[in-house]
């Protein structure tokens, strides 16, 4: 039996029942990562012996009696959160041997809820990109087409799952790092509220912003896995103490035949997808009027400072980053590079350490704090965000989800974004949602032919005979998680857009149906 | 020309708490290098920190004994720049949101003036680790050839005070810092052991002719260890910029180092070199809002405050600065002699005996305190027990050699004197027969020392009246004694 491709919720159902162990689940899932991870580069670490370890943990719990929720559930752990013992690198050479003595909150709950961790996975060094190409340390390929990126910065988790190499990937959403790739991968990828799941372990990039969540095949597990990883955590201040709203049991609708009933679903004026490709237009068109179908009442609504968004974060976010990563420094752990003095090591360890895109945003950001520009750029930048988040209140005065594109393209090709600015562009549509705190999820919407990349720069796959996946991102009030999810529930159960293709790289995949 | 100072004085007080600031790692001082330590203050990736709640309350109390205002919101900053034994390279504080705002530091001088200093702010940071640098000789890392951390202290909660440039003198800012040291120990909000590094300051000094308006160019003193060291580097620097000034030359703007061994100033660092600390609010910290409720509770609860004490010893009792600043400066003493003073009152229904109360508190208890190295408040003479002595005293039931010897006997542990006097009847006696005994007895042994007394030497009457009281065995009233030993020697 093909344990890989079983869902979380399927797997804890029988690990739960006891009609499979923990332990042949995960054996199951090494032996695939062995042989498909070399070609999808998913991971930069393995975790066999752990897996093990917890999968016999998991069977002698469950043999007890105990009930546990992602009982055999195999999970890729994004590169930037800590588990005891595992090397824990961010995808950067400053941390590229760093061994973490302590695990991270949402993780540690995770494996409590019965979790199996596979392995690490690769990511944009300090999760600063959006193809997983910054990360110093390996390279991770799109599973729908190797020649093209999984996204970023949570690439390696999103590579991880749509390749069936675990159910749940952890991923970190600071600006979309979540609800890209999983648009690429063609995933769920699930952002909750700013505060509703634990930093505690996740290593900063920009504190204001970070924010831990799923990324999975179904929406089930993905409320599945946030259920198991959310809730107050006395470590971390920003977390919000109040009870979580459990997800997982609230999916269904009482209304089948028409699930969004009475839920107003607003689309966005100023995200248009009428300049876009016309094959991407349509399909987001076409999700809208699906939403409609499902019962929804389509309205419109307004966010005019959205477009003030990237640069709103391209100004916080580096600014908190340049701050987060000073203490990679060589002093007490990771790389160093020894020089004549102690300013020269500084120099030398971060100048090796780090790769450009890290650096590019540290300049960035040590700038907008400096004496003299502070007020323009960074409190300016903070008044901005203000705004924002008072269009997303206005608008949600108007509307219960906001439905909009993930991302204006599918995957792109290896170097196709040669410059910084056309990368940080990938994340147009998903910024403005975490500079207000929102949750907000990519839900699979459609597929498109790789000829929708005729404009991209040289290097490009020409190819476009192998379909890609489009996300579709919505987005709900603080707090709204519930909501949020039946929403995408409701959407993933009458279009089922995950499942007509397999991705390639699955050797016995064919063309069809999965 | 006469010139006088303007001195301002910031200082850092680690506070007393069981935690550090943002963790759960011990705030103690000393242990074995890198013990107290945790992912969060060893700054680890991915850690975060979550603020120490008796740290905020104790920095209320502090802000409260000095009038400050203590505003609704507050926040937490970082303040940006790589130092090795700072674990983030960047140190959580406050910038423009203290905890406490403003405030007054009423202190006394020496012959009892009383001073008053504004204070800027009290805001609330963390330490840093220590450093040791090998190799260079002096201990700097210049030229060492390695550097050790410890990070045992990182992360413990420091407030810091920074005053107004209201002082005039280094006496003044002595002062100053004394009274910070009673109230904060006081207050239970700090040990306040420089030897320890708990407090630690840097004085701000300038120069200008007397009734000049603007201020001179200031410079910062650093490195100074002891209170009498502040005293010494102000003077210094005083006398350093008034002969700059003398010989035509400009104060530099400049952080001065305070050199003990050759009691000197020397320039550390110039003000052109300062660093842009690109203060910005932590996002890992949410901001604080500090409720009424928890203010006015405080506030309610704060002990009497030395200020109080000062102007109830002085003026109430009459003491002198000098016995006052001995009860002041240990404040267990102070309460102890507070307590005493309070059963004395109970005791005699009245006010009490504040003055016979300090004697034996500054006089016998701390002769007994000293010789064993225990302080007065932890021995087993209780105030109940001080008080009851006292009161054996001013009701003349026992003579003052008689209270020196039960005192002592108290010291060891034989509890009340009352029963002590009860059990052996050591009360004086004031029987004219019984005395007139003991005299009769005396001069009939000593007839040479009365013909003494008759040729003139009447010095010896002394002699003749210690034998009195030494037949009685101390019990007899002296001044009954004396009367009867002249009179009858006639």
């Amino acid at each position: 039996m093909n344990f890989e491709k079983l869902s979380a919720a399927e797997v804890a159902g029988k690990v739960c029942t006891g009609e499979v162990s923990a332990r042949e689940v995960t054996d199951a899932m090494l032996h695939h990562v062995d042989a498909i991870d070399p070609k999808v580069g998913a991971y930069l670490t393995h975790l066999h012996k752990l897996a093990r370890e917890c999968a016999d943990g998991v069977d002698a719990r469950v043999a007890a009696g105990e009930k546990l929720p992602l009982a055999g559930v195999p999970v890729a752990v994004k590169d930037n959160m800590c588990l005891t013992g595992t090397r824990t690198t961010c995808g950067s050479k400053i941390l590229e041997h760093w061994i973490s003595p302590y695990t991270a909150t949402a993780v540690q709950r995770v494996l409590d809820a019965g979790g199996i961790p596979i392995g690490k996975s690769n990511m944009d060094e300090f999760a600063m990109g959006s193809s997983c190409e910054n990360s110093a340390l390996g390279v991770s390929r799109n599973p729908y087409d190797l020649d093209r990126v999984p996204g970023g910065s949570s690439g390696g988790s999103a590579s991880a799952v749509a390749a069936y190499e675990a159910a749940i990937g952890f991923g970190s959403d600071t600006g979309g790092s979540i609800r890209e790739p999983a648009a690429f991968c063609n995933l769920v990828g699930f952002k909750p509220t700013y505060g509703r799941v634990s930093r505690y372990g996740l290593i900063a990039f920009a504190s204001s912003l970070d924010q831990i969540g799923p990324l999975t095949r179904t929406v089930e597990d993905a409320a599945l896995a946030y259920d198991a990883m959310g809730g107050h955590d006395f470590m971390d201040s920003t977390s919000i103490d109040r009870p979580l709203e459990t997800t997982a049991d609230a999916l269904r609708s009482k209304n089948a035949e028409a699930p969004l009933r009475g839920v107003r679903v607003g689309l966005v004026r100023e995200f248009s997808t009428e300049k876009l490709d016309a094959e991407i237009d349509a399909i987001y068109k076409k999700a809208y009027k699906d939403l409609e179908a499902l019962g929804a009442e389509i309205v419109e609504v307004g966010l005019p400072t959205a477009e003030y968004g990237l640069a709103t974060y391209y100004l916080i976010a580096p600014a908190e980053c340049s701050s987060n990563l000073a203490r990679f420094d060589g002093v007490r752990y990771g790389l160093r590079v020894d020089a004549e003095d102690v300013g020269g090591m500084y120099e030398a360890t971060r100048a090796v350490g780090f790769g450009p895109e890290v650096k590019r945003r540290i300049l960035i950001g040590t700038y907008a704090l400096s004496t003299g520009y502070y007020d323009a750029y960074y409190v300016r930048a903070q008044k901005a965000r203000t705004l924002i988040a008072n269009d997303f209140k206005k608008a949600f005065a108007d509307c219960d989800i906001i439905a909009c594109p993930a991302a204006s393209s599918p995957a792109f090709g290896f170097n196709a974004k040669s410059d910084p600015y056309s990368m940080y562009l990938m994340d147009y549509y998903t910024i403005p949602m975490s500079l207000a705190g929102l949750p907000a999820l990519s839900v699979p919407c459609g597929w498109v032919g790789g000829s929708v990349l005729r404009d991209a720069p040289a290097g490009a796959p020409q190819d476009d005979k192998k379909p890609l996946p489009m996300g579709l991102q919505l987005c709900a009030p603080l707090f709204e998680e519930r909501k949020l999810l039946q929403a995408a529930y409701a959407y993933e159960q009458a279009t089922h857009h995950a499942k007509q293709h397999e991705p390639r790289v699955i050797p016995s995949a064919v063309e069809g149906p999965r | 020309m006469n010139y006088e100072a303007v001195i301002g004085i910031e200082c850092h007080v680690e506070l007393k708490t069981a935690s550090k600031m943002f963790c759960g790692c011990p705030n103690e001082f000393g242990g074995e290098p890198n013990t107290k330590v945790c992912p969060v203050c060893l700054a680890l990736p991915g850690s975060l920190p979550v603020p120490n709640r008796i740290a905020i309350e104790h920095m209320i109390r502090a802000g409260l004994a000095f009038e400050a205002e203590i505003p609704v919101f507050s926040k937490f900053d970082r303040k940006n720049y790589f130092y090795p034994d700072m674990p983030k390279d960047y140190q959580i504080s406050q910038f423009d949101m203290p905890l406490t705002q403003g405030g007054t530091v009423r202190y006394w001088l020496e012959d009892g003036t009383i001073k008053e200093c504004r204070l800027t702010r009290i805001h609330l940071e963390e330490d840093t680790g220590k450093s040791t640098h090998a190799g260079s000789g002096d201990g700097r890392i210049a030229g060492s050839d390695y550097s050790l951390i410890d990070f045992n202290r990182a992360g413990v909660p420091l407030m810091e005070c920074v005053s107004e440039p209201d002082m005039r003198s280094a006496k003044e800012a002595v002062g100053y810092l004394e009274m910070l040291k009673r109230t904060f120990v006081q207050l239970g909000v700090s040990d306040v052991k420089m030897e320890e590094g708990s407090l630690r300051c840097d004085a701000n000094v300038s120069i200008h002719p007397v009734g000049a308006s603007e201020y001179g160019t200031k410079t910062e003193i650093k490195n100074m260890n002891s209170f009498r060291s502040v005293e010494r580097a102000i003077e210094s620097e005083i006398a350093r910029q008034i002969a700059v000034v003398e010989s035509g030359k400009k104060v530099e703007q400049e952080t001065r180092g305070w050199d003990e061994a050759k009691g000197i100033t020397h320039s550390m660092r110039s003000k052109e070199k300062a660093h842009d600390y690109r203060y910005f609010p932590d996002p890992d910290l949410v901001p604080l809002e500090v409720s009424r409720d928890l203010v006015e509770k405080i506030r309610k609860e704060l002990p009497e405050l030395p200020g109080t004490r000062f102007e109830r010893y002085t003026k109430d009792y009459g003491f002198n600065i000098k016995q006052t600043n001995q009860l002041l400066d240990d404040v267990s003493l102070a309460v102890y002699f507070d307590a005493t003073v309070q059963a004395t009152r109970i005791a005699s229904n009245g006010s009490g005996n504040p003055q016979q109360a300090m004697n034996f508190v500054l006089g016998d208890l701390s002769r007994l305190a000293n010789e064993s190295n225990i302080g007065v408040a932890e021995s087993k003479v209780t105030p109940g027990h001080l008080a009851e002595l006292i009161g054996l005293v001013d009701a003349k039931t026992i003579n003052s050699k008689i209270a020196k010897e039960l005192l002592e006997r108290m010291w060891a542990g034989e509890g009340s004197p009352k029963a002590i006097v009860e059990k052996e009847s050591l009360a004086q006696t004031s029987d004219t027969g019984a005395i007139e005994k003991f005299v009769d007895e005396v001069l009939a042994a000593h007839p040479d020392v009365v013909a003494d007394y008759k040729a003139g030497k009447l010095n010896v009457a002394g002699f003749l009246v210690g034998q009195v009281m030494k037949a009685s065995k101390g019990k007899a009233n002296p001044a009954m004694v004396q009367d009867l030993v002249k009179q009858k020697l006639g």
